[in-house]
């Protein structure tokens, strides 16, 4: 009853009429609710979002599994990056060989109708199924995102926390050492570590990279830290007793998770393409693997002549880099506190006419 | 003030050696440099190995080793910088001299064009706040953002560079093109001036018309194979960039800036042919340099001429337009070189070129031809880093300006009534230049970076392309080398934009607390 009371006097207090509809939609909800709700309003994100979830469930299931070495399970495509179909001659456009037989293109419209065919993406020089090897490169690739993403979050998020927290030395310490690694180009890092490990396969080359990642998301971490302890709600746990360690993961830690999230998204993107920067200078991942950034750095000459081997890759890098971001934005936009949503005239009209009746039943 | 800058630039000394120890090392376990020698069946192989180790020292521990290379660079302070040789025998200070100036004239022409285009656009987004323009250029800068720059520059080199050089074959606009392009400029200048649907309607039609006849003159003419303006289309263009600058700058209520402004972009047209006799008769970079002096000294002297008060903007104003319409001049003599360039032997109608940063068959001494192929190698890189890097600018400046539009001041000065144009170019867009400055001075640096895959695709013989060739030579000489310029850039570029922001911003004093 009282909350109710005070509902209705903050509304009353508010001119512009904007601020009733904002605080009515968030009444009574849990923060999570509020960040869910905001971010599903962000139709960009919600597409991404979808995106994503079919290229991860697309690329993984698309080969055998082996759980534990014995449980098969069955992949949906036909080809595997190690089979050797026999090459597609003949009624390829100027005597190429090899061509995607994708079609999308209904009946009635004159094409083939909509469907996959053989081999929907081409073939490569050796007849290998071009869809199954950007499946693979697709495996890799996002393996790679996460494994980076995952250990330079961790990392990030201790090292800042810690030198947020406890200040003094420790801070200075941590925070000259991160001085100095941010000095240095993610990419000659890169270069360097890759060159020479990246023969032991793509997930040791992720953990390497992962290891040089994180200074970034620890330096925002540590600022977020260094407001969030100096606040009156750490200020009164601290005086109800509580210990260092709840203070950090009951008080700061779920305040700053918005940061915390938002940034990862953005050093998730940023690994994606990273990772193939690398792979395609040839420091990356390096055959027989595949990875996105390889396939299109081995079949760039043959762009001229074929240029599906360079288009699928790219398109596949893209749709994951662009679902990324536009996740980090909708998630942006969810916790902001500030954020405004832009007041349909709808509502604004529905607002004022609900008004002008409060004031004339008054 | 002095203090304070001795004490940082201390500061970064003292990161400059943390980072170097740690990449030296980092570089040093990584790199092996005998691996080659090891597998070669030479009967002399274990001298070779003997004597490879004695030359790079391996026979000292990296961290030791670290401060053997840390003596040779601190030659710095006594002039004598060494950093060491490289494994192709070069001093690496010669290799660098040689890659530096190259990266450079990538990188400023990147980040200049992406800054202004990013600004630009951003301002006119966040003027335009979720408008269809504003949701189309958000999404674009966020495709811009997730492309691989590789693949970027892979499509513009086949699309951009080889089938462009076979158009100008046979430089015939298809008529789809015609329309098509009509129809792009069409919505984008709608979408820019917004308005009312009338409005929207008109601007479309009216830029649909002019930018189809436009190309379709300018095809049916031939005008891609021998460009220029002439006197004519400089005298009009100068007169547009007279209003338009006077507009922005001050408005044209200011009768005494509009004069100024139309007076000096009417000298710029008389001096045409004066400035085309000196460009044909003695060009050199020295007379270049003093035409300009020459222009702003006299776009001085006319803005004090026809101003009493308020003398600074009419000045400025005046020497905005004199650069920008004896630009027209400058750009109108490259586009007569456009023609005896493609018909040099070395370029034989394919101006557009995809490696390298110039042609070293062309041995042309004119002082023009050499000049436009630097211009048309830089063609490509640029416009490859500028897509990726622009769309941070957008963002940036959509945000930037969004902000500061919020703020008090810029109610209070709407509520005394002042233009809207005042209230956007004085009050908002030059806070919002603030932050601007200093993340394009901090971006200059991270380009250096992020040129390494661009020279590569491009073949550019710049630091990238030294630090890759470092790399895969496992050559630890070179690779420090190539860090440590780029290192020190960066260093110095957030440390100049410490300072920028402090000299920008009066609620920003240096050394205060720190």
């Amino acid at each position: 009853m009282a909350r109710k009371s005070k509902a209705s006097v903050e509304s009353t207090e508010v001119l512009s009429g904007e601020n009733a509809i904002q605080n009515k939609e968030i009444e009574g909800l849990s923060q999570g609710q509020i960040v869910r709700k905001r971010f599903f309003r962000h139709r960009a994100a919600v597409v991404s979002l979808f995106t994503i979830t079919s290229i991860v469930l697309i690329a993984f299931t698309a080969f055998d599994w082996k759980i534990f070495g014995a449980i098969k399970v069955p992949g949906w495509w036909k080809w595997t990056p190690e089979d050797l179909p026999e090459l597609r001659y003949g009624d390829c456009p100027n005597d190429t060989v090899g061509c995607p037989t994708i079609s999308l293109l209904p009946k009635f419209l004159g094409g083939q109708g909509i469907g996959l065919g053989n081999h929907p993406f081409g073939q490569d020089d050796i007849g290998r199924d071009y869809f199954a090897l950007v499946m693979r490169g697709t495996q890799r690739s996002l393996s790679v995102m996460v494994v980076i993403g995952s250990i330079a979050a961790t990392l990030g998020v201790v090292v800042g926390s810690i030198a947020g927290f406890y200040r003094g030395r420790v801070d200075a310490i941590l925070m000259r050492f991160v001085d100095f690694m941010i000095t240095i180009p993610v990419i000659i890092i890169g270069s360097v570590v890759g060159y020479r490990y990246g023969n032991l396969g793509a997930v040791f080359l992720a953990v390497l990279l992962g290891l040089f990642a994180w200074t970034g998301l620890s330096r925002l971490v540590r600022g977020e830290f260094l407001s969030l302890r100096e606040r009156e709600f750490v200020d009164a746990a601290r005086v109800a007793g509580a210990t260092n360690k709840r203070i950090i993961f009951k008080h700061i830690l779920p305040n700053a998770i918005g940061v915390i999230i938002v940034s990862v998204t953005l050093l998730l993107s940023g690994a994606i393409l990273l990772e193939t920067a690398l792979s395609y200078i040839g420091f990356g991942v390096v055959p027989p693997d595949v990875s996105l950034g390889l396939l299109i750095s081995q079949y760039q000459d043959s762009f001229t002549t074929r240029p599906w081997l360079f288009w699928y890759p790219g398109f596949f890098i893209i749709s994951i880099a662009l679902s990324i971001n536009f996740i980090g934005d909708g998630l942006r936009d969810a916790f902001d506190p500030r954020q405004r949503r832009r007041i349909s005239k709808k509502e604004r009209q529905d607002s004022a006419t609900a008004r002008k009746l409060a004031q004339a039943n008054d | 003030m002095v203090a304070f800058i001795l004490r940082r630039l201390g500061v970064l000394g003292v990161i400059l050696m943390g980072s170097s120890f740690i990449l030296y090392n980092l570089a040093a376990i990584s790199a092996d440099p005998l691996a080659d020698l090891r597998l070669s069946t030479d009967p002399d192989r274990d001298a070779k190995i003997l004597a490879l180790t004695r030359e790079l020292q391996l026979d000292v521990i990296p961290p030791l080793r670290y401060f053997l290379w840390l003596r040779g660079v601190l030659g710095i302070f006594i002039g004598q910088p060494d950093f060491g040789t490289g494994r192709d025998g070069l001093a690496v200070l010669d290799s660098l001299a040689l890659a530096i100036p190259v990266t450079l004239r990538l990188v400023a022409a990147a980040t200049l064009l992406a800054a202004i285009l990013g600004i630009m656009i951003g301002i006119v987004t966040a003027l335009r706040q979720y408008s269809r323009f504003d949701y189309s250029m958000t999404f674009i800068a966020f495709l811009l953002f997730s492309l691989p720059v590789f693949w970027v520059a892979v499509l513009l080199k086949e699309y951009l560079a080889i089938s462009f050089n076979d158009f100008l074959r046979e430089p015939n606009i298809p008529f789809n093109w015609i329309i098509g392009i009509g129809l792009a400029s069409g919505l984008f200048w709608a979408s820019v001036i917004g308005g009312s649907r009338k409005t929207f309607w008109t601007t479309y039609v009216v830029a649909f018309v002019a930018s189809s006849s436009l190309v379709a003159v300018l095809g049916m003419t031939g005008w891609l194979l021998d460009p220029s303006l002439g006197p004519i289309v400089v005298l009009v263009l100068s007169i547009g960039i007279a209003f338009g600058v006077t507009q922005i700058s001050v408005g044209l209520g200011n009768r005494k800036a509009l004069g100024a402004s139309l007076t000096i972009a009417g000298l710029s047209v008389v001096a045409f042919y004066p400035a085309n006799w000196v460009f044909d008769n003695y060009a050199s970079a020295l007379n270049i340099f003093l035409m300009v002096c020459a222009l702003i000294t006299t776009s001085v002297f006319i803005g004090l001429a026809f101003s009493k008060i308020d003398r600074a903007p009419i000045v400025r104003t005046t020497i905005i337009t004199g650069v920008l319409s004896a630009n027209l001049v400058l750009i109108d003599k490259f586009m007569q070189t456009w023609k005896p360039y493609m018909q040099t032997d070395a370029i034989n109608y394919r101006p557009v070129p995809t490696v390298g940063e110039r042609n070293d068959l062309l041995n042309s001494p004119d002082f023009w031809i050499s000049n436009l192929d630097v211009i048309t190698h830089l063609f490509l890189p640029t416009m490859a880093l500028t897509l990726i890097g622009f769309a941070g600018y957008i963002r940036f400046a959509r945000g930037t300006l969004l902000e500061v539009l919020n703020q008090d001041y810029i109610r209070t000065a709407r509520a005394k009534g002042l233009s809207e144009r005042t209230v956007i170019m004085r009050h908002a867009f030059r806070n919002t230049m603030i932050p601007m400055a200093t993340i394009l001075v901090a971006d200059f640096a991270g380009v250096i970076g992020g040129a390494f895959i661009t020279e590569s695709v491009f073949a550019w013989s710049g630091m990238g392309t030294l630090g890759l060739q470092a790399i895969r030579g496992q050559d630890l000489n070179l690779l420090m080398g190539v860090f440590f310029v780029t290192a020190t850039m960066a260093v110095l570029a957030n440390f100049v934009a410490d300072l920028l922001y402090s000299a920008l911003d009066p609620r920003i004093r240096v050394g205060s607390g720190a």
